[in-house]
């Protein structure tokens, strides 16, 4: 806990000190995008990596937050720290409901019946056009209202509030899966009978969960409308969902940090790949082959994996010189 | 929503009798897709992804075919059979290689297909929209029934879908070669200790999966648009109809396809920004009640 806490502390130094030390605007932005994406991918893992239950309509919930935080802020009766509390809320509401439905499908269908109800949300963003703009997503901007003394117009304000509010999420998802409860939902991913007979009720922990990721999701969304000062259907569309798994996928989902490192991966591959070549789909299909046919795992997993056998070899060395210095000590 | 504008397309025979034929295209197309799709996975286990891709290729392969040639029976050979040569490539080569892994990973390899697939049409054949046109033999008046005027390309295509899901019915349960493939489906290793190639029958089955998605990319490519990315509608679309008709079953995606294409013809006069919409509640219901399927194997 506390070795977490020093860690966070040190993240957030590095994420504010990286713009004073590169003080590039495209630095910045990219970051901001890292850190909304990163949320959507992180928390999407907690269902993927550490529960096994592959979600395809995770982005529902980081369209409810965006839309949910920038329809309070048009309204002009609450301010930012209330509209994302609120937002949050509506969306862990909303994952309740949903999540209680879908929890009681497994392995593909659980898939199947998320995508089902992210594209009926979609839909219904689509086709609500006087709440939310349908395809032109919500119009005239949100607001910013200064809160506490502190001005999120300014862009450098902006940033710190981003980057603060994304490394108290991530603290709060690394207890989560370092407590009792994150350890039972590794069980039900690696055993979910054996779950059961030692009495956890599965549903009920999926569920749990399911709402607990959601509304992490959603915390994602509500930092990119801040930014970009918008929602758009597209947030809640399959392909934002596919873009998840695919960070989770590439960047690896046994460790806690790995859809980040995926996150990072992916947002430079599509900033850099679309300014030096046209061919953008040919170059990442590639990457993801190599990934998927050449390493079979995440990068982040692959480098760990390497380190670890990299060990058991030394220790292995280890063991055999020392049996062999008792051997001679024997025979001496 | 405009719930009067359907009640009143219901109450004239014409106006039914137009979106009828409409809901018919639309359905046996996505028949087409989506038992290539229910066959892979039910003997094969492995979804499909980058099938709407390969029926974008189909569309592409039957429009330069036609361009050199002249001819629409070529057209569509040419889709079905470069599409199916294709799959059975792609199956041999990478698909292979995941079999009994996590679906994340199959789901990946597809995914970089589609990417892939796609950047490759839009290089080869362009970004822009392209038609193909109709073909000459079908450039006749429209039949009229009750008042409602059909195309006659729409007549050759239900008819022609109509026949080719027959064939496959046919094919799979009352055959030799379907019995092998059922008894694929349900132990592979069985199937394998008792002599039989199942490598090959899995590269065949693939490949006649991908021959459907090519042959309705074809018969699509001459009243559809063009364009890079055309397989992501149909692809989502098909998926709908794999999961309600139930997994691996043909006669369920025939059904389903049809409710689809019916839900989208009518749909588009009643609630036309709620299609999708309609489609995905409809996908959900389906799954909350009988999460099979309406007639897929029940799971567990």
């Amino acid at each position: 806990m506390l070795r977490d806490i020093i860690l966070a502390a040190a993240a957030l130094a590095v994420l504010l000190l990286l713009p004073v030390l590169i003080p590039h605007p495209a630095l910045r932005d990219f970051i901001v995008y890292v850190i909304a994406y990163g949320l959507l991918a992180m928390s999407l893992n907690l269902l993927i990596g550490f529960t096994g239950l592959v979600s395809f309509g995770h982005a529902a919930y980081f369209a409810s937050g965006a839309y949910g935080f920038g329809l309070l802020m048009q309204s002009g009766l609450v301010s930012v720290p209330v509209a994302m509390l609120a937002a949050v809320g509506g969306t862990a509401l909303l994952a309740l409901a949903i999540g209680a439905i879908c929890v009681r499908l497994q392995e593909i269908y659980f898939a199947f019946i998320t995508l089902a109800f992210q594209m009926f949300i979609h839909s219904v963003i689509l086709t609500w056009v006087a709440l939310t703009g349908g395809d032109q997503g919500l119009r005239g901007g949100i607001p910013r209202p200064a809160f506490l003394g502190i001005d999120l117009n300014d862009g450098r304000t902006l940033y710190a509030f981003c980057a603060v509010v994304f490394v108290v999420c991530l603290l709060i998802m690394r207890q989560i899966v370092q407590s009792p409860f994150g350890y039972t939902l590794r069980m039900i991913r690696d055993n979910p009978q054996r779950a059961n007979f030692v009495g956890v009720n599965v549903r009920r922990v999926k569920l749990a969960i399911f709402v607990i990721a959601s509304s992490m999701a959603s915390i994602g969304g509500i930092v990119l409308a801040l930014f970009v000062s918008g929602a758009y259907p597209d947030f809640a569309f399959w392909t934002t969902s596919g873009e998840a798994i695919f960070m989770i996928m590439l960047g690896g989902s046994q460790l806690f940090i790995g859809p980040l490192v995926g996150t990072v991966m992916l947002q430079a591959l599509n900033h850099y790949v679309t300014i030096y070549t046209e061919h953008h789909g040919m170059v990442l299909g590639t990457v993801i082959l190599i990934f998927v046919l050449g390493l079979r795992r995440g990068l982040a997993d692959w480098v760990y994996e390497w380190f670890q056998s990299r060990n058991t070899r030394r220790m292995a060395v280890m063991a055999a010189a020392q049996l062999g210095e008792a051997k001679h000590d024997k025979l001496a | 929503m405009d719930l009067q504008a359907l009640a009143g397309c219901l109450a004239s025979a014409s106006c039914v009798v137009t979106q009828a034929s409409t809901g018919l295209i639309v359905g046996m197309l996505l028949f087409l897709v989506a038992s290539g799709l229910s066959l892979i996975f039910g003997v094969l286990g492995v979804i499909n992804f980058a099938h709407g891709a390969f029926y974008m290729l189909g569309a592409y392969f039957a429009l330069t075919a036609y361009g050199l040639t002249g001819s629409f029976a070529l057209a569509i050979a040419a889709g079905a059979l470069g599409v199916a040569a294709f799959g059975v490539v792609f199956e041999r080569l990478f698909i292979s290689r995941v079999y009994g892994r996590d679906i994340l990973m199959q789901l990946l390899v597809c995914y970089a297909f589609i990417l892939i697939l796609d950047d490759a049409v839009r290089t080869i054949w362009g970004a822009e929209y392209q038609m193909m046109g109709m073909p000459e033999a079908f450039a006749l008046p429209p039949v009229e029934i009750a008042g409602g005027f059909i195309p006659g390309y729409y007549l050759f295509m239900i008819g022609a879908s109509f026949v080719v899901a027959v064939l496959l019915w046919y094919g799979i349960n009352r055959t030799r070669l379907g019995k092998v493939v059922r008894a694929a489906a349900l132990n592979p290793q069985m199937v394998a200790a008792l002599g039989i190639n199942t490598t090959l029958l899995y590269a065949g089955v693939f490949g006649v999966g991908s021959l459907l998605a090519g042959m309705a990319g074809a018969l699509a490519a001459p009243i559809r648009t063009l364009t890079p990315g055309m397989g992501l509608s149909i692809l989502i679309e098909s998926f709908i109809v794999t999961v309600i008709g139930g997994m691996g079953s043909i006669v369920g995606a025939f059904i389903a396809a049809l409710l689809i294409g019916f839900t989208r013809s009518f749909g588009s006069i009643g609630f036309p920004l709620f299609v999708d919409g309609m489609m995905f509640g409809l996908m959900a219901l389906v799954l909350i009640v009988k999460p099979s399927g309406l007639l897929g194997r029940p799971i567990l």
